[in-house]
Parts: C-alpha cells; structure tokens; sequence
C-alpha cells in the first residue's frame, strides 16, 4: 500500500485539502471526497467529455487528471457555474433550447460552452463543433445543443 | 478490471534538476507521466506495469516555445493547445500546427504533450509525421547531460525510443529552414474527428525548374514505428512530376509500407490510402 498525499487546490472559489493516493482521479476526488457529484463519469477515458472540468481556466477531462496534479490549482465544475443559485446564461440557453436530455453529458457540455465562448465570444459553427467534438451526447443529436451554444454567444457570458 | 489508485505512488519533485535526480537514483523504477491523457487510461484499465510514477507536468522548465534566427525550440511538455496557439508555428510548421489541431479533443489537446506523444512512440501518433517530414531533432537531457539526436533515430522499434531510463525528452527542436516549400499532411481515420489513424502522410517539397529538388515523405501507421519514407522520396527526387512518376512513388510506397491487419483497418486498405495519399501529395507540388 503506497502513502496518501495531502493535496490543497481551490475548487469552486473554495480553498479544499484532500488527503488521497495521489493518482486517484481527480473526478473521483470531486465525487467521493468532496460530494460535488455533478460531475459524470462516462467512458474514463478521455473519449468523451462527460467528466470535463475546468483546471487553471483550461478545458481538462477530470478522469485522466491524478490529483497530485491538482496541487494548488484552480477548479471549477458545474456546481461552480451558476452565480447565487441562478443559472448562468450559457444553462439557461441549453435548458431553453433543449439541449439536455438525460444529462449525463450535460455538465461536461456546459463547461466545455464556457471554455469556448472564452476562447471565441461569437463562434461560428464549425468553431462550436470543433470545441464540443470531445463532449459525446448520444440524446440530442447535438443540434440542439449547438443552437443553444449559439444562443449562449448572443446573451454574452455571465 | 480497474486498478486500485491505492497500489500507485506518485511524486512530484520541484524542480527539473530534482526529477532528473530521482531518475538517475534508480534508473527504470518511475515512470515520468506529463498530461497523463495516455498512462491514465493505462493505469485505470490495470494495464500499467509500473506502480511508481513521477509527475512531470509541472515542471516549467519543460513548458516553452523559443525561437532565434535558425531554430524554433518546443519544450518537451508543451501541450498541443500550445503549439496550436503559437504565431511561429503556424506561419512556419503548418504540418505541425495541423497535426496538432487533430489530435484528440480541446480537453485532451489541453493536457497532451509533445513530448508524450514521442515518447509514448505509437506508431499512430498525430505528430512524428511532421516532425519527421520537418526534421526534427530531440534534446534528451539527464544528469550526464543534454545529448542531441536526429528525431528520425529516435524510434527503435515498436514501442521502442532511444531514451535511456535516467533521460527525459528535454524539447524539440526544428530548423527554420522551410520558406518556399510545398507542405501537405492528411490522416484517413474512421472519422474525420476524434479518431486514430488507420493511415496518415506528411510530405514536403522544394521545387526547383519544374522538377522536385528536395522532397520528405513521413506517415504513420504504415510501420511498426512513424517512419520516412526514403524508397518513395527517391523514386521522385530530380523528376518532374509526370504520369509516370507519380506511378514510380506509388509502386515503391506499396514496397516500403509495411501495415498490419488490426482492430482499426486493414492492411490491404492501408496500402491502398498510402499510395493514393502520395499522390495527392505529388499532384500538390504540380
């Protein structure tokens, strides 16, 4: 049995100290350690987004991230993204738009939006397509989705 | 079965000098991992053999893109989104910054680096072709020292480098030498997003008087490691590009291919997308 490592990062605008073996994944530690179960596990892979957080601002897949890595960074899940219990612009426009269904990859997609409309505040569609392309949803058929990532963009963020 | 994260050490030592030390202390016992986008799968699939790995991904030292007059250095522990988003690049290693766009989603593209791409050494990988066609050369440093190696002598064999146990890809370093020639690369996957190789080129030309006065031919997937492909550069070397010389690199990339028949295509199909792939690349230089 290896040691476990004290980890300290902030998570959610929340400064957090987890004491985990130091690959154990950072979408485990979410779930488990921290109870912020908004964040999916599909494939566990990388393949398909549904884990997707954001670390350091960047877009990253929360299963293929070993907490040690973690230490001292900058999270956000989706429990992060609404602003005093209101949804922010880019929820609304997926719930107004029909662009959830079960939901499983809904969290993912949502942050996956966010890193998006960062980088590309009026994204064309093949941009939208290529920014959601690790984001698998097997409900829609994505083009309600990628109406409401549109829509998202004309609101402005947050 | 899923692995116990329990059973796995991990450090992460402070400084780049401090991680070349663990290695050398015992050389082979960590693995260094950098985004983790490959050994995290293999370790939560149980299919990782080492228990002990030493994190790279912090390490600064490993992270830039610099550039003088003759050269552009990539840190080993670049991320693809890094190299997507740098002006030199894409004004001067086209082939490099495309690579870089297909390789896996934004999330991975993120975490992904250079240097684990190479070192992880699949003979599908997005970047070698263009690093090969470019080529490159790699710094591999360790305590002894920082070595130089043509990136073509990198990759012995399946899954093979020359990396000693003690080393670290330090970065990567490609000559700016390229204004004026013709650059064409292109993966054939399952799809066009998200999918590894079944076959992929890289090619790159100077044209001189109608003929082809210097030309580089790389792919993946066609051999057990990414590979140049010196019987197809030959066959067009000095020539015009006529009818018939695009028959010659066909006939000698059916030769020198080597694909196998896996859970991705065929070997047949893949040699079949290799010569049609040449061609389209020789009828670029037209």
């Amino acid at each position: 049995m290896a040691g476990l490592a004290a980890v300290r990062f902030r998570v959610n605008g929340v400064e957090r100290t987890v004491e985990a073996p130091p690959v154990k994944r950072l979408l485990d530690v979410l779930r488990e350690d921290l109870q912020l179960t908004g964040t999916k596990e599909g494939c566990g892979e990388g393949e398909c987004g549904s884990c997707a957080v954001l670390m350091n601002g960047e877009l990253v897949n929360s299963c293929l991230v070993p907490v040690l890595q973690a230490e001292g960074a900058v999270v956000c899940t989706i429990e992060g993204v609404s602003v005093d219990g209101r949804l922010a612009p880019v929820q609304q426009c997926f719930l107004e738009e029909g662009g959830a269904q079960c939901g499983i990859c809904t969290p993912g997609m949502i942050l996956a939006t966010h890193h998006l409309l960062e980088k590309y505040p009026q994204p064309t569609l093949l941009q939208i397509q290529e920014g959601l392309a690790g984001n698998l949803c097997r409900c829609t058929g994505y083009m309600r989705i990628f109406e409401a990532v549109r829509q998202a963009s004309e609101r402005g963020r947050d | 079965m899923r692995s116990n994260p329990a059973h796995y050490e991990m450090v992460a030592p402070a400084t780049l000098d401090d991680v070349l030390a663990l290695l050398a202390h015992a050389p082979g016992v960590h693995t260094p991992m950098a985004g983790g986008t490959e050994l995290m799968v293999a370790l939560g699939a149980g299919r990782l053999a080492t228990r002990r790995l030493v994190s790279i991904n912090h390490l600064r030292e490993l992270r830039f893109i610099s550039t003088d007059d003759g050269l552009v250095t990539i840190g080993s522990g670049t991320t693809f989104s890094d190299v997507r988003r740098s002006a030199v690049i894409a004004a001067e290693f086209g082939l490099l910054a495309e690579a870089a766009s297909w390789t896996g989603s934004v999330a991975n593209q993120n975490r992904g680096t250079l240097g684990g791409n190479i070192v992880n050494a699949s003979p599908a990988a997005d970047s070698p072709p263009a690093l090969l066609a470019y080529d490159a050369e790699v710094r591999l440093v360790s305590v002894r020292g920082m070595r130089t190696l043509p990136y073509r002598e990198f990759h012995l064999g399946y899954k093979k480098t020359a990396l000693e146990p003690d080393e670290l890809v330090h970065s990567i370093v490609l000559p700016r030498v390229y204004a004026g020639w013709v650059g064409y690369i292109r993966k054939v996957g399952t799809r066009n997003a998200q999918a590894i190789s079944k076959v992929a080129l890289a090619g790159l030309a100077r044209m001189e008087g109608g003929r082809v006065r210097d030309v580089r031919i790389a792919a993946a997937s066609l051999r057990e490691i990414p590979v140049r492909c010196l019987a197809t550069e030959a066959a067009v070397i000095g020539r015009e590009i006529t009818a018939e010389t695009i028959q010659a690199a066909r006939v000698a990339m059916m030769r020198e291919a080597r694909p196998i028949d896996d859970i991705r295509s065929s070997a047949k199909y893949r040699a079949a997308v290799a010569g049609n792939l040449v061609e389209e690349f020789l009828r670029r230089l037209l």
